[in-house]
């Protein structure tokens, strides 16, 4: 057994700790050690954006950060969008949009559009593609999912 | 004159409703993470199972030793092919005209006396934790004795070739096409499981009085599905034999049945649990079963929980992706724009176990067509590569990609419109299909071809001289099966539907608009869920489109006998003959006494106290299947200098009989167009001599993401189908049939060059230029 480490977190807001060994992923610490699932795995190296979660106000992959990278960082996933039981407008942007069909990109996405929008609260349609190609879907087309980012750049203007 | 714009729905009968878009009932749970995927179980005391793949693409094993293994602390299980029963070769039927011989399905699911492609699974681990079971699958020590391997179709049907089953049969009808494995000893074996012909006419007299006639030859490589979810099942055997297993599928039932036959095990010992689908584009319908009984075992040596997670090299390399093809080509026409004859010779590699989908292929190519003369070839062949699988329209993307280029081409030379070439020979009602095939019903191709004409983007201007437009046309059939449904009254007047197919991208919604439309509720009062194989009866899944359809005709039909029972229901309330009580709408009322009516909600509200609870069911298995048909226009920007395809407008046109709710049927035409982009311009397997697969990740086989993509415009032609209530047809494989084809249409009509390989990539543009 190797030997766990202690890692002190923020994650959604809460202070959380947790127990890891040094060569488990953040991605594995949130969905097995922690019970935090909304957060997917498709690929483990990077490539899908599925597992993307928002570190100190970076979006990072977590399947490519080291469960003990994470001591002391604030850490948003998708269990922290809504505010309690508020869905946020980008949640309801892409629900109302149909930006989703199979759904287990979708917490990859509204992550990453969280945080386009708050750098980038009026983007173009080159934009949102630009900073979302990070993330794959295979079952949208992206289309309606770059629809749903320009309404909830709307939404949250108008906010 | 139709004004147009994005997204636009060319809408046919209007309902309440069916054809409006509200939230779908699953979506809150998939906005805020809660939904639970395959890899999202961990019940009590669950141990982490990891599989050992063969190095090797052709290899006899002669031993197996997992006592290293098995000593490492940590490691609870192992399993390897001698802990499953040599299953005989008995055929199932399968939906899509497929089949499974469960001597092969057992031995893909792991290797018995040969591995027979690179990733085949050989053996597996279950163990504390992830880490300790990967550790542990390095001490299983396997002796092989390397063969040579057979790596594509050429390869596996010269003469001498190595054979990869001892005794395997060419067949001869798509009946038997899962090959002819198990019976006798001694046959000289073969790798050309099946080869199929169909006739109709005398083609060759056909060719010789025709005006033009085009004869070309194609290659496909194989392309993997791509769901973002890789395979992972959780499986549980008890201390009573009960084997439960939670997993996404595209077919609970299916899988049900394929785990319990594996294991040799009655079907009522096994049940399974779906959870929701991360994708599954037929990569997890029926020839998807990969862990289950893996897991099962190791779950039965344990006697904990076991789950399995795939990476995404073990996605690429261990499950299937669409054969890889070769067609041959012939076509002619007179000059006044008729087809005369055609003659067609598709092989598939089905990869290393018979049951490529050629025979599908072989059919949908000619669906949009009435030609007068036709032979059409079918070849199954086996080779050292995974088991091909289904992928959205089986085995019909490449062959339109043949078709359709053969047909543009001929439609140039002939100096008429593309469009009105597929007019002048399009399938309508009343048709046969080509080569002896059924007579078409209702269907919508000419309203679609129309819809694509009357389009702005056919008339557009292109700016630069290296852009170029190009259409192709899409047939697919469609499919049926048997279906269950059963609908609950609630007492506040909402209704619970509990359906057995699964809801690979948004259908659940579209049963319960059905559900609401039926019944005169809203369709948020609709509470739709899937169920496991012991809560509802047998439902065939989600494959061949035909989840909206047929379980569509199940709900509708559960719905109409709650109709009924409420209507007996008040009749008794009111002590009055249940013939003078009718249902309008969400009200149950007396034909002639206006004081007595009851809202549904009201009467709900009493039920208990006046009879007990009412609950509608239906179990069907319907025909009158409607076909599909599209089309789709691409503008295309060539890079002369680097090979680089660029996809500047697109649009997709299919009839779709009745969208229940049009934003999930955009999605699917969208996500089609953008599957079929990525087939067009770059997805492969890309293998070495040794048939190593080089580019398993997500970085190499490089799928279309956002920024490669314009807006994807769609146009819903709704040609009611008859053979459904509300008119429905399936929708979700035509939209993948086109695209490769209109956009080698498209390069050609750039810069004048035919592509008759996929992926049309940068490097096949650039030395296609080069030999002008
Ligand atoms: S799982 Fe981390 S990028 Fe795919
Ligand atoms: S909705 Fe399925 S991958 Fe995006």
């Amino acid at each position: 057994m190797t030997t766990k480490t202690h890692v002190q977190t923020t994650i959604n807001g809460e202070p959380v700790d947790f127990l890891c060994e040094p060569r488990q992923s953040l991605l594995e610490c949130l969905r097995d050690v922690i019970g935090l699932t909304g957060t997917k795995e498709g690929c483990g190296d990077g490539n899908c954006g599925a597992c993307t979660v928002n570190i100190d106000g970076r979006i990072v992959t977590s399947c490519l950060v080291l469960g003990v990278e994470a001591q002391g960082a604030s850490i948003e996933t998708i269990e922290g969008v809504a505010d309690g039981t508020n869905l946020h407008p980008i949640q309801l942007a892409f629900l109302e949009g149909a930006a989703l069909q199979c759904g287990i990109c979708t917490p990859g996405f509204i992550i990453a559009t969280k945080a386009l929008l708050e750098k980038n609260p009026d983007p173009t349609e080159h934009e949102i593609r630009f900073w979302l190609a990070n993330n794959l879907c295979r079952c949208t087309g992206y289309d309606k999912i770059v629809r749903a980012v320009q309404d909830a750049a709307k939404r949250m203007q108008e906010a | 004159m139709t004004t147009y714009e994005p997204n636009m729905v060319i809408v046919g009968e209007k309902f309440d409703v069916v054809g409006t878009r509200p939230v779908r009932h699953d979506g809150v749970d998939k906005v805020t993470g809660r939904a639970r995927y395959s890899a999202d179980s961990f019940p009590n005391g669950l141990l982490i199972g990891k599989v050992l793949r063969s190095p090797h693409a052709h290899a006899r094993i002669l031993s197996i030793d997992c006592s290293k293994a098995l000593a490492l602390p940590g490691v609870k299980a192992v399993v390897t092919a001698d802990d499953l029963p040599d299953v005989s070769a008995e055929i199932a039927d399968l939906e899509e005209g497929a089949a499974v011989n469960y001597g092969f399905y057992s031995r893909n699911v792991l290797a018995r006396e040969k591995v027979l492609y690179k990733g085949h699974a050989v053996a597996a681990i279950a163990a504390l934790t992830s880490h300790e079971a990967e550790e542990a699958l390095d001490l299983i020590e396997v002796k092989y004795d390397v063969l040579e391997p057979v790596l594509n179709i050429d390869e596996a049907i010269r003469d001498g070739a190595p054979v990869l089953h001892d005794r395997l049969l060419t067949q001869s009808s798509v009946l038997f096409r899962v090959g002819g494995w198990g019976d006798e000893p001694n046959i000289p074996s073969t790798n050309l499981a099946m080869k199929i012909v169909s006739t109709e006419g005398d083609v060759e007299k056909a060719f010789k009085d025709s005006d033009v006639v085009v004869e070309r030859s194609f290659s496909t490589k194989a392309v993997h599905q791509g769901y973002i979810e890789p395979q992972a099942t959780t499986a549980f055997w008890d201390e009573n034999d009960r084997i439960n297993v939670w997993c996404s599928t595209q077919q609970v039932f299916a899988f049900r049945d394929h785990v319990a036959a594996i294991l040799d095990v009655p079907v009522g010992s096994v049940t399974v649990n779906p959870l929701e689908i991360g994708g599954g584009f037929g990569g997890k319908g029926q020839g998807g079963v990969y862990l289950e009984p893996v897991a099962a075992v190791l779950s039965k040596k344990s006697g904990h929980p076991v789950k399995i997670t795939m990476t995404r090299s073990e996605v690429f390399k261990g499950t299937g992706p669409t054969a890889a093809t070769k067609i041959d080509i012939k076509l002619s026409a007179n000059k006044d724009g008729k087809l005369t004859a055609v003659k067609a010779k598709l092989m598939f590699d089905a990869g290393a176990f018979p049951g490529s989908p050629v025979a599908g292929g072989s059919r949908t190519m000619l669906g949009p067509y009435v030609i007068p003369n036709a032979v059409v070839e079918g070849w199954d062949v086996v080779t050292n590569v995974q088991k091909s699988s289904a992928y959205r329209a089986p085995g019909s993307p490449s062959a339109a990609f043949a078709m359709e280029t053969v047909v543009d081409e001929i439609a140039k030379q002939l100096n008429i419109d593309p469009i009105e070439f597929r007019r002048i020979n399009g399938a309508k009602e009343g048709t046969r299909q080509p080569a002896n095939g059924p007579v078409y019903r209702k269907i919508g191709y000419m309203e679609t071809l129309d819809a694509a004409k009357n389009h702005p983007h056919y008339s557009a201007p292109l700016n630069h001289k290296n852009q170029g437009r190009g259409i192709a046309a899409g047939a697919w059939f469609n499919f049926t099966g048997p279906a269950t449904a059963i609908v609950s009254v609630n007492a506040d007047g909402t209704v619970a539907l509990v359906e057995g197919s699964p809801d690979i991208g948004g259908s659940r919604a579209a049963m319960a608009m059905q559900v609401a439309d039926v019944l005169g509720l809203k369709s948020e009062d609709v509470q739709p869920s899937i169920a496991s194989t012991d809560s509802i009866g047998y439902s065939s899944g989600a494959g061949g489109s035909s989840v909206t359809f047929k379980t569509g005709i199940a709900s509708v039909e559960a719905a109409e006998d709650i109709k009924i029972q409420m209507k007996e229901r008040a009749a008794k309330i009111w002590d009055v003959d249940v013939n003078d009580v009718e249902y309008d709408k969400s009200k149950i009322k007396h034909v002639s006494d206006p004081e007595l009516k009851f809202e549904f909600r009201e009467l709900a509200a009493k039920l208990n106290g006046t009879g007990g609870p009412i609950v509608g069911r239906a179990t069907v298995n319907p025909g009158g299947v409607g076909n599909a048909f599209a089309i789709h226009i691409v503008d295309v920007e060539v890079d002369s200098e680097t090979g680089k395809v660029e996809i500047l407008r697109y649009t997709s046109i299919q009839d779709v009989g009745k969208a229940i709710h049009p934003s999930y049927v955009e999605g699917q035409l969208q996500g089609g167009a953008v599957q079929g982009i990525g087939w067009a311009l770059n997805e492969e397997y890309f293998f070495n001599e040794n048939g190593d697969m080089l580019n398993s990740s997500f970085l190499d086989y490089r799928m279309p993401v956002s920024l490669d993509l314009p807006m994807i415009d769609t146009v819903l032609v709704e040609v009611a189908n008859p053979g459904h209530p509300f008119g429905v047809r399936g929708v979700g494989e035509a939209c993948l049939i086109p695209p490769m084809a209109a956009i080698a249409n498209a390069i050609n009509d750039a810069i004048g060059i035919r592509m008759n390989e996929l992926p049309m990539s940068p490097g096949k543009i650039v030395k296609s230029l080069r030999e002008i």
